[in-house]
């Protein structure tokens, strides 16, 4: 069922030549293998989520395409580039610049925000937008100001993350990773920190981005978001892609009993 | 007790006020910098140079501070550091408190939340900006008051440069009771001098943990 795409850079072309190619992509913590021979490929546009039970590699494989976790085996490749090694064999991890220039394409949303308490809402936008895109600050300003803005936050910008709600800091989470203009973001879990009153301002951000057209991977709990917003939906159990394919697939016509007995017992949870 | 003392002895004491907190001054911030620099390097992914650090940091916490200002100013010209008393001294104690401040750095690196730099990192900042802009403000917080006391440690270490014959505080004090007998009028103003000092500091670090913290505590006009 997976998508295998072994060739380096499949198709010439920018239009055709994939976002994201994981091919053959293995990954252990000590002696637990904890992902095994991964194989996906993500077009432009595309909305991925990754689900799946606690422990069944998600978040490490989502890790694994900004490089933040190393991988042993296989390769990923973001627009074409091998991500965190060198080019060739034996293969040597990349040096820190090229690794910042690969990262600067790839945005994260983590599930506990990791916003930086010290700075303002504006700042925690800001602060890249100076470090890394070298804007002189009162661009950076402005546009961090626009961005909270687009996600409804401009009555907040100039809180710390303490006084904001954990919506909130996700959303400002989310400006500060737009803002940088990348060509993918990666969501980890976005929402699975949030009270359940505020899961729905931020999926709607997502939701949003989606619909602009923003390439997106994202690890989530929430089927409903999974079900009505993701292009594909691959099941991760044990390390392996155990399914993936569309939505309506995966969720109503899988013969994968792991699937199965995975979305089952969220049927049960959900309707008390 | 003897008022007229002070008078003739008051100027002299005003100076080796003066050389104490100099002294301490430069030996603080020489310690902070070498013991954040000794923090810094024993994070490099260097084979045996974490092991080196430590060692430094065991010898220089393990013996006396009396014993490592005689070596430095007695033995140092054996290897070729002539230093007068006074450079010797700030040296002394910028040694002497690295050591400390290294630990104390150390622990607050590992303090700050790992997801913090991640964020950084994901970002692309670079490695120095990740440090300046995101790992030190973080790791402040938490080290502030191991700083501030053992700022308050080494005002008082100050003393032992008086063997050096460092104009300082003490030496000033020691010449005046031994030309004037006057023992414990002596010990009572230095007291004074020194608590004085030591209260400026741990005012000081208050007012900087306040200004610091003041983001986790600020009351804002409108909570959601």
């Amino acid at each position: 069922m997976t998508d295998v795409t072994a060739s380096p850079i499949a198709g010439s072309s920018p239009e055709d030549r994939p976002m994201i190619t994981i091919s053959h992509l293995s990954k252990s913590f000590g002696e637990t293998q904890v992902l095994k021979d991964i194989n996906l490929t993500v077009h432009k546009s595309e909305v991925v989520c990754l689900i799946g039970p606690s422990g069944s590699g998600k978040s490490t494989l989502l890790r694994c395409l900004n490089f933040l976790e190393s991988y042993e085996a296989g390769e990923v490749r973001m627009e074409g580039r091998l991500v965190g090694y060198t080019e060739g064999f034996p293969r040597r991890k990349m040096k820190n610049r090229e690794l910042r220039a690969l990262r600067r394409e790839v945005g994260m949303v983590f599930q506990h925000f990791n916003l930086w308490p010290h700075m303002t809402a504006m700042e925690n936008v800001r602060e890249a937008l100076v470090q890394v895109k070298g804007l002189p600050l009162e661009e950076a300003t402005a546009k961090a100001e626009a961005m909270l803005t687009r996600v409804g936050l401009a009555d907040r910008m100039h809180a710390h993350p303490s006084r904001l709600s954990g919506g909130q800091q996700q959303r400002v989470a989310i400006a500060r990773v737009v803002a940088m203009e990348p060509h993918v973001i990666l969501f980890d879990e976005p929402t699975s920190a949030l009270d359940p009153e505020l899961v729905g301002e931020v999926l709607q951000v997502m939701k949003d981005l989606a619909a602009d057209g923003m390439t997106m991977v994202v690890v989530t709990h929430e089927m409903g978001f999974a079900a009505n917003v993701a292009d594909r939906v691959a099941f991760l159990d044990g390390g392996h892609i155990v399914e993936d394919g569309p939505p309506r697939q995966v969720f109503h016509e899988s013969s994968e009993p792991r699937v199965r007995q995975f979305l089952q017992t969220y049927h049960e949870r959900n309707s008390f | 007790m003897d008022y007229d003392l002070f008078l003739r002895y008051g100027p002299s004491l005003l100076r080796g006020f003066g050389m104490t907190i100099l002294c301490w001054a430069a030996g603080t911030a020489l310690g902070m910098l070498i013991g954040f620099l000794l923090a810094l390097a024993r994070r490099l992914p260097i084979p045996g140079l974490s092991w080196v650090l430590r060692a430094y940091i065991e010898v220089v916490r393990g013996t006396p501070f009396l014993v490592q200002l005689f070596l430095l100013y007695s033995g140092g010209p054996f290897i070729g550091i002539r230093l007068d008393a006074t450079t010797a001294g700030i040296v002394g104690l910028g040694i002497y408190g690295s050591a400390y401040f290294a630990e104390i750095f150390r622990g607050g690196f590992a303090a700050v939340p790992k997801g913090y730099v991640e964020a950084a990192e994901s970002l692309a900042l670079p490695p120095g900006a990740i440090l300046r802009r995101v790992v030190v403000p973080t790791m402040l917080i938490s080290i502030l008051p191991a700083l501030v006391n053992m700022m308050i440690i080494l005002t008082k270490e100050t003393v032992v440069l008086s063997i050096l014959t460092v104009p300082e505080l003490m030496y000033e004090a020691q010449t005046m009771a031994a030309e004037t007998f006057a023992a414990f009028e002596t010990i009572f103003v230095m007291a004074l001098f020194y608590w004085l000092l030591v209260e400026v500091v741990s005012r000081l670090g208050r007012r900087a943990e306040r200004k610091l913290t003041s983001h986790l505590t600020q009351k804002a006009g409108a909570v959601s």
